[in-house]
């Protein structure tokens, strides 16, 4: 085994370099954090135009055999079997405990079986599971090679049926295999910002091309990851290792929405994935915590790991992901709540260095989704 | 008497009567990115050096701000309350922090002046 751990990049990286950004380590990757936009222009930039995002450190693994959409069923307790051609489906990985080993995008390529994109911090993870767990029903295999861009805005759309007319059939969560400017790509109508948008999956040598191209339009900057995280979070989309966690079920992580009906107790399909008993407990009993969206009160941010105390000075709660909003311009926040507080009108405070800040559960998203439905 | 600079990347300046203003220079706040919040000590407070005696919050953490003096602070600049970017659009004017009254102006010498920060920064 080698000990040192190496640092990768993706087909990006240079053009990152030349564009001035700060590279930080991120799961293993050297990503660009910011840009000399800086983290607030382009998050707004984001929201009001089409910010280009590098996700090609994310998992792009494929899975093929005629039973694939079945031995993938007992890993998620999502519908994948009757997931349609070419559409997406959220799903979730669980363990034996009901925690969430990963969240990922499904896409159904019929003939090229199914397109699963992952986290790249749990990608290692989510390889080893699925081979041990189904590699012999079907053909597990990372697809190697490959870059990642996201186009995500109201103007997204714009910008890419100028390269690509036949994108205008495209509604959100459907995927198209096409040439783009000659080049083989899937794209699929999705993000994780909130906004309309589209992310591009294509050979690694073309990629830099192909962002260049993008880059041309005026509409277009880089974004990293820092917007990325702010995007996301006024979006109020759950990020792995802040929102969920191998030892929170998805029903605690506000996430029973993912759960499919067919998937459910009762369904046709019921069960039979890994973790069902608890989770099918949480479902019918109750949790005693879960994910809920936070507003401070002022204007000094409440970040993660911020402990949450009820009037008496008894912690009920604890911040998952906080910092401050650009589109709101005001500090937003994601936390774990015991369901007692959760009720309007509960008095909770998150404690911040030594002051205590009134908060409010309120309703996710900070920020309206804009996903185009046709 | 000139301008001096700290390790902490903040700027002093003399304003004569032993009173100083202080703010964080263009490296730091270049360091920090986009501020979102900044919260200001109180008027009337006794700060010694090497204390945190303010919060600068950007988009993406929290940073102090460390008393590079010893004194009373007797003004503070509560524009930054509403307009925390005054600091990224003028950061050696209008987003000054505090106004200190110092105690031991001795400790002026122990800065550094401009052409040494200069190097500072540069290592």
């Amino acid at each position: 085994m080698s000990v040192a751990k190496e640092i990768n990049v993706t087909p990006l990286y240079q053009m990152h370099l030349d564009a001035g950004a700060k590279m930080v380590p991120f799961a293993g990757y050297e990503m660009p954090v910011s840009y000399p936009l800086g983290i607030k222009k382009e998050h707004t930039h984001a929201r009001e135009k089409a910010g280009l995002f590098d996700v090609s450190h994310m998992g792009q693994i494929r899975l093929t055999g005629t039973n694939a959409n079945k031995a993938l069923e007992k890993l998620v307790p999502v519908d994948i079997i009757d997931l349609p051609l070419m559409k997406l489906r959220y799903a979730l990985f669980t363990n034996e405990s009901g925690g969430v080993m990963d969240d990922l995008m499904v896409t159904n390529l019929g003939e090229d079986g199914l397109f699963l994109v992952v986290n790249a911090a749990c990608k290692d993870n989510d390889f080893e599971h699925l081979q041990k767990s189904i590699g012999d029903e079907c053909k597990v295999e990372f697809i190697e090679n490959l870059a990642l861009l996201a186009l995500q805005g109201p103007r997204a759309y714009e910008v890419l049926s100028e390269i690509e007319p036949s994108i205008s059939e495209m509604t959100f969560m459907t995927a198209k295999q096409l040439k783009l400017n000659g080049i083989d790509c899937l794209i699929t109508r999705s993000g994780y910002t909130g906004e309309d948008g589209f992310e591009i999956s294509l050979p690694a040598e073309s990629a830099q091309d192909f962002a260049k191209l993008l880059l041309q339009s005026k509409e277009v900057e880089w974004v990293g990851l820092g917007a990325r995280d702010s995007l996301r979070l006024e979006a109020g989309l759950s990020l792995y290792g802040h929102e969920l966690d191998n030892h929170h079920t998805p029903v605690e992580s506000s996430l029973s929405w993912a759960l499919s009906k067919v998937r459910r107790t009762g369904g046709a399909r019921q069960g039979n994935y890994l973790g069902y008993d608890i989770v099918r407990s949480h479902l019918e009993k109750g949790v005693h915590s879960r994910i809920v969206g936070i507003q401070p009160e002022g204007k000094m941010p409440v970040r993660d790991g911020a402990v949450i105390e009820d009037e008496l000075g008894n912690e009920v709660g604890l911040v998952t992901s906080g910092g401050f909003g650009p589109s709101v311009n005001r500090p937003v926040a994601i936390a774990r709540l015991q369901q007692s507080c959760i009720e309007e009108g509960s008095k909770i405070f998150a404690l911040v260095r030594d002051k205590k800040i009134a908060v409010e559960v309120v309703e996710l998203p900070f920020v309206k989704h804009s996903y185009y439905r046709g | 008497m000139s301008i001096k600079f700290s390790e902490d990347h903040e700027w002093i300046e003399p304003q004569g009567d032993d009173l100083v203003v202080i703010g964080i220079t263009d490296f730091a706040q270049e360091q920090l990115g986009d501020l979102v919040y900044v919260e200001l000590p109180e008027v009337g407070d006794d700060c010694s050096k090497g204390e945190n005696i303010s919060v600068i919050e950007s988009v993406k953490a929290a940073s102090d701000l460390v008393a590079p003096v010893s004194g009373t602070i007797v003004e503070v600049n509560g524009r930054l309350e509403d307009e925390p970017e005054l600091v990224t659009e003028d950061s050696m004017g209008e987003g000054w922090f505090i106004k200190v009254k110092l105690s031991s102006p001795k400790e002026l010498d122990d800065l550094m002046d401009e052409a040494s920060y200069k190097s500072f920064i540069e290592e």
